[in-house]
């Protein structure tokens, strides 16, 4: 093996190991959290709730835990290494709202924390009514047709 | 049987935000805009519903479930309201998690402080 190739294999390798490591992170991370919603859910359930009650429960308990440990700043420690395992679930999403809101307090309490509480939830709330909202109108016209 | 189910589709559902991440440098807040979007049109093809079935809050947990919630919120508020549902069927249905996300994201600022990066 001459040096070329040798450089272009230890690219490879280096650029390959890292996403691959943290695919597995990321998967029993994610796995690890829906896992832990399942058990909620199945424990609400236990306790006689509804299930639409159980529903909304689950992720509300999660985004609390979410937005608790990113309060105490351990949310971001274990995000760090986690990547996508922790931003794809519910509990990425509660990151999303409460970290702009932490780091802009002292842009004050409304146009600071007010408005950049939706720096990143905003365009998800946004996009996810606007797909929703043609999605319905779509639903609608098959539906009378 | 079901925490396993949750366990491996949840995990999947992240392994490919991650390769999204890795290898098209798509920004976090765009990958959770397309799993939202996806999530909604992968629920009005039909499937999602049972993906939702089979695995339940590895589906429900990861945004894509958010979508999922939204796209079912729709066709309830439609087929109880008519045409108007497809504005309010949505939100409707992601109350709980917008506005706890929003209240306790607010009452986590006025305890803790941010931290620089």
């Amino acid at each position: 093996m001459n040096k070329k190739e040798y450089k272009k294999y230890s690219e490879e390798r280096a650029k390959k190991s890292p996403l691959f490591s943290n695919c597995i992170k990321a998967f029993l991370c994610g796995g690890a959290i829906c896992t832990l919603g399942q058990l909620l859910k199945n424990a609400y359930e236990a306790l006689g709730i509804s299930e639409e009650s159980v529903k909304m429960l689950v992720p509300v308990t999660l985004i609390f835990a979410a937005v608790l440990l990113s309060g105490l700043g351990i949310f971001d420690k274990i995000a760090k290494h986690t990547g996508a395992g922790t931003l794809v679930p519910i509990t990425g999403f509660a990151n999303a709202v409460v970290s702009p809101a932490l780091d802009t307090k002292n842009e004050g309490w409304v146009l600071g924390v007010g408005a950049k509480i939706f720096t990143i939830s905003g365009p998800v709330i946004l996009y996810g009514m606007l797909s929703g909202a043609i999605y319905g109108i779509i639903y609608w016209i098959v539906k009378v047709i | 049987m079901e925490y396993l189910n949750a366990f491996w589709v949840g995990g999947v559902f992240c392994v490919i935000a991650q390769i999204l991440i890795d290898k098209t440098k798509l920004t976090p807040a765009r990958i959770l805009v397309g799993y939202v979007t996806s999530g909604v049109l992968l629920s009005a093809l039909g499937i999602y519903p049972p993906l939702v079935k089979y695995a339940q809050c590895g589906a429900t947990v990861p945004l894509t479930g958010f979508g999922y919630s939204i796209a079912k919120g729709v066709e309830k508020a439609v087929d109880q309201y008519g045409l108007i549902g497809a504005l309010t069927g949505g939100f409707t249905a992601c109350a709980a998690g917008i506005a706890a996300a929003l209240i306790f994201g607010y009452i986590a600022a006025l305890i803790f402080n941010g931290r620089p990066k």
